[in-house]
């Protein structure tokens, strides 16, 4: 049973469609990064998801449950906003306190000055102390208990922020990009720790960002949204291993994929430059514009020989462990972006001729509205080409 | 005098914006030191040709224990206290709820709501002063502290302001709070109210001089001396005494003006932090 499911989630505000029927579960314990550009409709859909926002339709279910209808307070999810919300007039311990103070105690228990007369309060407020004690110790920010938000640093707001969310044990988990108002050296270090204490609680868990390597380095499943649409739900390998969409490629990986407009040819062949170098599985109409895609690490940047496309170094940047080469192919005038080790690329200057070359199974082809085209390389055969026609 | 009164700090412009304010100061103080003047002033002083600020006959005692002694001045001041308070309790208890509601929540009728409260700070007491004033006469209930609450209960100009200092505040606290289980009540009480202190100082600041002293409305529906407030109390006073022995209506005025001198000198930087807040002046 899926711990999360949601399906055909829809989202209009004022005649603008945010999130276009999408659909997502989560599996029990799983980490998922909802990854996209700002204004995907991302951070939306996560705000359905806790309840702070209804959705126009579709069904969302956690734990069996359906709670599409029901309030934030009462679903049982927990969320980790991108500024904190710490409560700014209650110190770190009574932050963390808030979530088991308003599930443990009745209302009895909770007014001022009378509730230390209820029946079992004293003891229900021993063991919220310990708890947070223990939460925070965990997190290691005990030291932190009796500040106030506005005596702390960033990233000791966001473990308190952490830490109020967690010590509930909630159902779902919920982050909005949190580590975004961090710096950069603690950002990598923080991602480290979240990964840590999911894996300790293994708690379901939704992620939103915009940082790809973020989501990439820390979920098991990555979802691509791009404009209100959710393109892919996969591991953070198949997502940029093989993209389904022309988008998901252009999002993920850094830097970018190279895209260059192309045609199709007779029997579905289709040409890089002048050399015919893919085939589709299923023949489409020739003259169809497609798009190709080839990930800067897999061109080759050849300096002699014949073989490949002439192209002409207008940029290179040295990043230590490797070298990002910007090429302008001679035939078609588009810039194609390539990542060489430095012994590779050692010598290329602004102005050097190269010849550009990739092996024909790291092409993928898009169609025109965006999908991956099934492709295979093409290999002069005629055997294997009418196999595959 | 040393080089370091002539500094950048005591430059000459400075001396001139000072004696500027000092004047101005000046020019509005002075009906108040006036009155304290000539709250020490025996009868025949004050009415002298010649215009002294120290009076010639120390005459403080007779005018105070005049004072104290004519009107009740206790009862005064506990009905001033009291209404004062009733009132400034009952609007905080509506008005935060209404601005909160407004600031924070999505509702179809937030726009229709917003327009009726700018309708409502248009529209002075004045002019419903008639209409109040019968309804309260048909009911029956003239010359009670229900006529003096009652119609200030609901202050537009706190939910107004209110509302301005809840838009300011981050959405995503409410969220968080919502999430961690506490009820829209619940959110005002432990978020919102705690979090909203400097409006809810310089609201009162408002409301209390205001309604401290207002004459217009307890002359309305007040006419019994048991109920009356100091502004009112003032007017009997002068009315019993034919308006002539001025020395000691001034003490008298001096002893209901104490309170908010004693609470702006208290609270003067709160004071101030409230009018810069809200952009008005009282």
């Amino acid at each position: 049973m899926s711990a999360l499911t949601l399906t055909n989630i829809q989202k209009s505000f004022g005649g603008n469609q945010i999130l276009k029927s999408v659909s997502l579960d989560a599996q029990p314990g799983e980490f998922i990064a909802l990854v996209g550009p700002s204004g995907c409709g991302k951070s939306t859909l996560l705000r359905i998801l806790a309840g702070l926002e209804s959705a126009d339709s579709g069904e969302i279910v956690i734990d069996g449950r359906n709670v599409s209808r029901v309030q934030a307070a009462d679903r049982n999810v927990a969320m980790v906003f991108q500024s904190y919300a710490l409560y700014p007039h209650l110190t770190a311990a009574q932050n963390i306190a808030v979530p088991l103070v308003m599930r443990r105690l009745t209302r009895a228990q909770r007014i001022p000055f009378v509730a230390p007369l209820m029946p079992g309060q004293r003891k229900a407020v021993a063991a919220i102390h310990r708890d947070v004690r223990e939460m925070a110790t965990s997190l290691k920010i005990d030291h932190l208990l009796d500040r106030k938000p506005g005596q702390m640093s960033g990233g000791q707001r966001q473990r308190v922020a952490l830490a109020r969310a967690m010590v509930r044990r909630p159902a779902v988990f919920l982050m909005d990009e949190p580590l975004s108002n961090l710096d950069a050296n603690l950002r990598v270090h923080a991602r480290g720790e979240i990964v840590e204490m999911h894996r300790r609680a293994s708690v379901p868990t939704v992620y939103v960002t915009h940082d790809q390597a973020e989501a990439l380095s820390m979920a098991d499943r990555v979802a691509v949204m791009i404009g209100g649409s959710l393109l892919q739900l996969a591991p953070p390998q198949v997502i940029y291993d093989n993209p389904q969409h022309v988008e998901v490629a252009k999002f993920v990986g850094q830097p970018r994929i190279n895209l260059i407009a192309s045609r199709v040819e007779a029997k579905g062949a289709i040409a890089l430059g002048a050399e015919r170098c893919v085939l589709l599985d299923r023949a489409l109409p020739v003259d169809t514009p497609v798009t190709l895609g080839i990930r800067p690490e897999f061109v080759r940047v050849l300096r002699s020989g014949a073989s490949g496309l002439p192209a002409r170094v207008e940029r290179v940047e040295f990043l230590g462990s490797e070298i990002i080469a910007y090429c302008r192919l001679d035939a078609i005038g588009e810039t194609m972006i390539a990542k060489v080790t430095p012994a590779e690329g050692a010598g290329l200057a602004a102005g050097t001729a190269v010849r550009l070359s990739t092996a024909a199974e790291h092409i993928f082809v898009f169609g025109a509205d965006g999908a991956r085209l099934a492709a295979a390389p093409l290999v002069e055969n005629p055997v294997r080409e009418a196999a595959h026609g | 005098m040393s080089q370091n009164a002539f500094t950048p700090s005591m430059s000459l412009g400075r001396v001139v914006r000072l004696s500027i304010l000092g004047l101005g100061a000046l020019v509005f103080l002075m009906p108040y030191i006036f009155m304290i003047s000539t709250a020490g002033k025996a009868q025949s002083d004050i009415f002298t040709s010649s215009l002294n600020l120290i009076p010639t006959h120390w005459f403080y005692g007779e005018n105070f224990a005049k004072a104290w002694s004519r009107v009740h001045m206790p009862t005064l001041l506990f009905n001033g206290i009291l209404v004062c308070l009733m009132i400034l309790v009952i609007q905080v208890v509506i008005a935060i709820p209404c601005a909160y509601a407004m600031a924070k929540m999505k509702f179809r009728a937030a726009k229709a709501m917003m327009v009726l409260i700018m309708l409502g700070l248009l529209v002075p007491i004045h002019a419903t002063a008639l209409p109040l004033y019968v309804a309260f006469d048909r009911a029956g209930a003239l010359n009670s502290y229900f006529s003096l609450v009652a119609p200030f209960s609901i202050s537009v100009f706190g939910i107004f302001l209110f509302l301005q200092f809840f838009r300011a505040m981050p959405n995503d606290l409410i969220h968080a709070a919502r999430l961690d289980g506490m009820s829209e009540i619940g959110v005002i009480a432990r978020v919102i109210v705690p979090n909203a202190w400097p409006a809810i100082t310089a609201f009162s600041i408002f409301s209390v001089v205001a309604h401290w002293n207002d004459l217009f409305w307890p002359l309305v529906v007040v006419s019994n001396q048991a109920y009356a407030t100091p502004p009112l109390g003032l007017l009997y006073f002068r009315a019993a005494e034919a308006g002539d022995d001025y020395g000691a209506l001034m003490a008298a005025t001096l002893i209901i003006t104490s309170p908010l001198v004693v609470a702006f000198l208290l609270a003067q930087k709160r004071f101030v932090e409230g009018i810069t807040m809200t952009g008005l002046k009282g």
